[in-house]
C-alpha cells in the first residue's frame, strides 16, 4: 500500500485513466491539488472563468470521445461551473468536475468560500460525491470516469474537503471498481429488432432520425449502411448533426424548430420513422403530440427512461445504438427483396440543388455560412454559440463528420461555443476548429481569449455581427408586435479587444474580404477573430413557431 | 388518479434520500408519501415510495428512480400482493369522564393502543392500512383533535417475493 496525500492519490488517478490536460482555476481550497499537479506531466489549462473551463471539458470530451476534466475551487469557483455542468448533463457529454471544499469540520458552519456544490449540482449530474476520507480517492476517481462514460454520457463532480486533500492514507488503486447502482444497457431485444425491421421492410416511406446517441455510440457508419440499405431520408436532431454525412445523397438535414425545409416535409410524409439516440426534445418535434401522428415510430435509446418519455411509440428498444443498427441491419438483409424504389428521391436532388446555390449577395448569414464550408477542410471542427448564429449554422453549414459540429442543443447555452472550441481543438490539434458567434453570445466568455492566446489554443472565431441579441429580436419582431425591449447591445469593436487580448482580429466587409480573413485565420499560429458586420434585422427561416406542429413552418 | 407504491433498495448513507426527493420534484411527481429505514443488509436502506398519477406517469418514475446511481433496485408493488401498513399517533383531549371512555371503547374497537394517559389528553397510537387510520382519524374529529403525527405507508409483499438485490 502507497502512502500519499490525498491530492497527490488523485493526481495519480487521473493520470491512471489517462487523464492529459484538466481545464479549470485554482482557488484556497483546492490549492493542495494544484501544488500535486505541478509534478505530474497532466497539462493545466488556465481558464479565466470556471464556466468555460466546465465549457472546455466539454468541447473536448465532445470532439475526442473521451471524458473531459474541469477543476475549480469551492464556493464560487465551483458555482462558476454550474452551468457547464448542466449543460453537459442536457446533451449527455461525460464530463468528470473536481471542486475544492471547505475542511471537512467548517462543512455546514457558512464557512469563507463554501457552497453545498452536491447538493445544488445533484439535478445536473449523473452522480456526484463527497470525498470523506482520503484512502476513498483512488477508488472515488474510478468510479467517476466509469460513471460519467458508461451508458448515456454525463457529468459526474467529485467535492474533495481541503483536509482530504492533505489527509495522508494508504493508498489502494483498484484496476476496477463496481458500482452496483450503474446497471449496463441490455442488448436490443432480438425479437423487437426483428418487428422493427418488418415495419421498415414494409415501409413506403421510411425515415431515418438520427439523434447525438448515434454519435456517442460511434454508430455513424451503421447508420448510412441501414439508409442505404433502405434507401430512406436520414434527417438528424441537431446533436446528431453530421452522423451522416450532409452531402451524402440520403441526407435532408436538421429536424425542428429550424430545421431544412427537406428535412421538416420529408419527416412529416413518413409512414414508418425510425429514431435512434434521441429523446424526442421540443426544439426538434415542436407540437410532440403532432409529430408524426401517422406514423409508425420505432425508438432505439440506451435510456429507458427516454423511450415513451416525450412521444409515445409502436416498438422502444433499449440498447447501445450501434448494435441495434447492427442487428436491425441483419434483420433487414433477411427481408428486403429487390431494389428498394425512392420515388422521393429525385425531388430530394430538385430541392437539394436549389438550396446548395449561394444566392443573393451581400453579407448574409447563409452564404457566408456556405463559403466558409468551401474554405475549411472537411475534417473541420465547427462549434457555435447560441441563437440565431447557431440556426444559421445548423441549416446551412454541412457537417461532415459525428463530432466535427459541436454545439449546446438543450441548455441552449450562450458563451459556450468560443470555450468548446478551445476545448475541441486541445482534443484535435491537427484539425482547425471554428467558433460561428454572435456578437451577443460572443461576449459572454470572449475572455477565454486569454487562455487561448497565453495557452497557445489558436481557434477561429467567425462573429456574425447584427448589433443585437438577434433570435430574441427576431422573437419581438415576430411575436411581440416588433417591440423592440433589451435587445440593442451595440456591441464593443472586436477587432480591438482581440488585439488587446494578443489575437488576431479581422473585420471583413465584403465576402473577398471575409473569404480572405478566413484564409489567413487558417495560416495563423494564433487566434483569429473574424468579425461580419451583417443585417441587424435578418430572420433565420424557416421556422416553426411555438407550440405549432412542424407542418406549420414558415419562411420556406 | 390510481395510488402506485414502489418498494426501492438504496446505498445506506448520507444524501441518497436528498436525491431521490430532488428527482421527485424536479420531474414534477406527485409524491404522497416516502419513508426509509435500514434493512437486513447494513449497506443498504429501503425506501417506500407512494405516488398519484397515471400509469405512465409510475413507468416513468420507476425508470427516473433506475437512473439514479444510488437507487440499486425498484419494485412496482401489486396492491393485491402487498402488506400495506402506516403508523399515526394521535393526540386527543380527555378531560372528561365521558370522552375519555368513548376513546378507549374506540380506540379498542380499532385495536388500536393507548400509549399515553395525562390529566387532559390521550395519546393513541394506530396501526393498519391507510384507509383504517383514515376512518379513525375521522371518528376522532368529534374530539378536540390536539395532533397527528403519521408516519406514511411501509410495504412488503407476501410469499416468497421479495425486492431483492441482483
Amino acid at each position: 500500500m502507497l502512502e500519499l496525500s490525498g491530492s497527490r492519490a488523485l493526481v495519480k488517478a487521473l493520470e491512471r485513466e489517462g487523464v492529459s490536460v484538466i481545464f479549470g482555476l485554482p482557488g484556497g481550497a483546492i490549492m493542495p491539488v494544484y501544488d500535486a499537479l505541478l509534478d505530474s506531466g497532466i497539462r493545466h489549462i488556465l481558464a479565466r472563468h470556471e464556466q468555460s473551463a466546465a465549457h472546455m471539458a466539454d468541447g473536448y470530451a465532445r470532439a475526442s470521445g473521451r471524458a473531459g476534466v474541469c477543476m475549480a475551487t469551492s464556493g464560487p469557483g465551483s458555482t462558476n461551473l454550474v452551468t457547464g455542468i448542466a449543460n453537459a448533463y442536457m446533451d449527455s457529454s461525460p464530463i468528470v468536475a473536481f471542486t475544492g471544499q471547505v475542511p471537512r469540520a467548517m462543512i455546514g458552519r457558512d464557512a469563507f468560500q463554501e457552497a453545498d456544490i452536491i447538493g445544488i449540482t445533484s439535478p445536473i449530474t449523473k452522480y456526484n460525491y463527497q470525498v470523506r476520507s482520503a484512502s476513498e480517492i483512488p477508488s472515488v476517481v474510478k468510479k467517476a470516469f466509469l460513471i460519467a462514460t458508461s451508458g448515456r454520457p454525463g457529468p459526474v463532480l467529485v467535492d474533495l474537503p481541503k483536509d482530504v486533500q492533505t489527509e495522508v492514507a494508504g493508498m489502494e488503486f483498484p484496476d476496477k471498481v463496481e458500482v452496483r447502482g450503474l446497471s449496463s444497457p441490455p442488448d436490443p431485444d432480438p425479437e423487437l429488432l426483428g418487428r422493427a425491421a418488418e415495419l421498415l421492410a414494409e415501409a413506403d416511406a421510411p425515415f431515418i432520425l438520427a439523434g447525438g446517441g448515434v454519435r456517442i455510440s460511434n454508430a455513424h457508419r451503421e447508420l448510412v449502411r441501414l439508409a442505404e440499405l433502405l434507401m430512406a431520408p436520414v434527417g438528424t436532431t441537431l446533436m446528431g448533426k453530421g452522423c451522416i454525412r450532409e452531402d451524402h445523397p440520403l441526407s435532408v438535414g436538421v429536424i425542428g424548430m429550424h430545421g431544412s425545409p427537406l428535412a421538416n416535409t420529408l419527416i412529416v410524409k413518413a409512414d414508418v420513422l425510425l429514431a435512434v439516440g434521441t429523446r424526442f426534445a421540443d426544439r426538434t418535434t415542436c407540437d410532440a403530440d403532432a409529430f408524426c401522428k401517422e406514423a409508425k415510430i420505432i425508438h432505439i435509446d440506451i435510456d429507458p427512461a427516454e423511450i415513451g418519455k416525450n412521444k409515445r411509440v409502436h416498438i422502444g428498444i433499449e440498447g447501445d445504438a450501434r448494435k441495434a443498427l447492427v442487428g436491425l441491419i441483419e434483420e433487414l438483409a433477411k427481408r428486403l427483396k429487390g431494389e428498394r424504389s425512392a420515388h422521393w428521391y429525385e425531388r430530394i436532388k430538385q430541392v437539394k440543388a436549389k438550396l446548395q446555390n449561394e444566392d443573393g449577395d451581400g453579407l448574409s448569414p447563409p452564404r457566408l455560412l456556405k463559403r466558409l464550408r468551401r474554405l475549411l477542410p472537411d475534417d473541420a471542427i465547427v462549434t457555435t454559440e447560441v441563437g440565431q448564429n447557431q440556426m444559421w449554422a445548423s441549416l446551412h453549414f454541412k457537417a461532415y463528420g459525428p463530432r466535427n459540429f459541436i454545439t449546446s442543443g438543450g441548455l441552449g447555452t450562450m458563451g459556450f461555443g468560443f470555450p468548446a472550441a478551445i476545448g475541441a481543438k486541445v482534443a484535435r490539434p491537427d484539425v482547425p476548429v471554428v467558433d460561428i458567434a454572435g456578437d451577443g453570445s460572443f461576449q459572454m466568455t470572449m475572455n477565454s481569449l486569454a487562455t487561448s492566446v497565453s495557452e497557445g489554443i489558436p481557434v477561429i472565431v467567425v462573429i456574425l455581427n447584427n448589433r443585437m441579441l438577434g433570435m430574441v429580436a427576431q422573437w419581438q419582431r415576430l411575436f411581440f408586435r416588433g417591440r423592440y425591449s433589451a435587445v440593442e447591445i451595440r456591441p464593443p469593436d472586436f477587432v480591438k479587444i482581440a488585439e488587446a487580448y494578443g489575437a488576431q482580429g479581422i473585420r471583413a466587409e465584403s465576402m473577398e474580404e471575409f473569404e480572405r480573413a478566413v484564409k489567413a485565420a487558417l495560416g495563423s499560429d494564433v487566434t483569429t477573430v473574424i468579425d461580419v458586420p451583417i443585417n441587424p434585422e435578418e430572420d433565420v427561416f424557416p421556422m416553426v413557431p411555438p407550440g405549432c406542429k412542424l407542418e406549420d413552418m414558415m419562411g420556406v | 388518479m390510481k395510488t402506485f407504491i414502489f418498494g426501492t433498495l438504496v446505498e445506506h448513507k448520507p444524501g441518497v434520500l436528498q436525491k431521490v426527493s430532488n428527482m421527485f420534484r424536479q420531474r414534477n411527481f406527485n409524491i404522497e408519501s416516502i419513508t426509509v429505514g435500514p434493512t437486513e443488509r447494513e449497506d443498504v436502506a429501503r425506501m417506500t415510495i407512494t405516488m398519484k398519477g397515471e400509469e405512465e406517469d409510475a413507468v416513468q418514475l420507476e425508470k427516473q428512480l433506475r437512473k439514479l446511481i444510488d437507487v440499486l433496485e425498484v419494485k412496482l408493488l401489486d396492491p393485491s400482493e402487498t402488506v400495506v401498513r402506516e403508523l399515526a399517533l394521535v393526540k386527543v383531549r380527555a378531560d372528561d369522564w365521558r370522552a375519555r371512555s368513548d376513546l378507549v371503547n374506540w380506540a379498542n374497537i380499532f385495536r388500536s393502543r393507548i400509549v399515553d394517559v395525562s390529566p387532559d389528553a390521550i395519546m393513541i397510537e394506530i396501526t393498519g392500512a391507510p384507509s383504517k387510520i383514515d376512518a379513525f382519524l375521522e371518528l376522532m374529529k368529534r374530539f378536540e383533535l390536539l395532533e397527528i403525527s403519521r408516519t406514511g405507508i411501509t410495504a412488503m409483499e407476501r410469499g416468497l417475493n421479495r425486492i431483492g438485490l441482483k
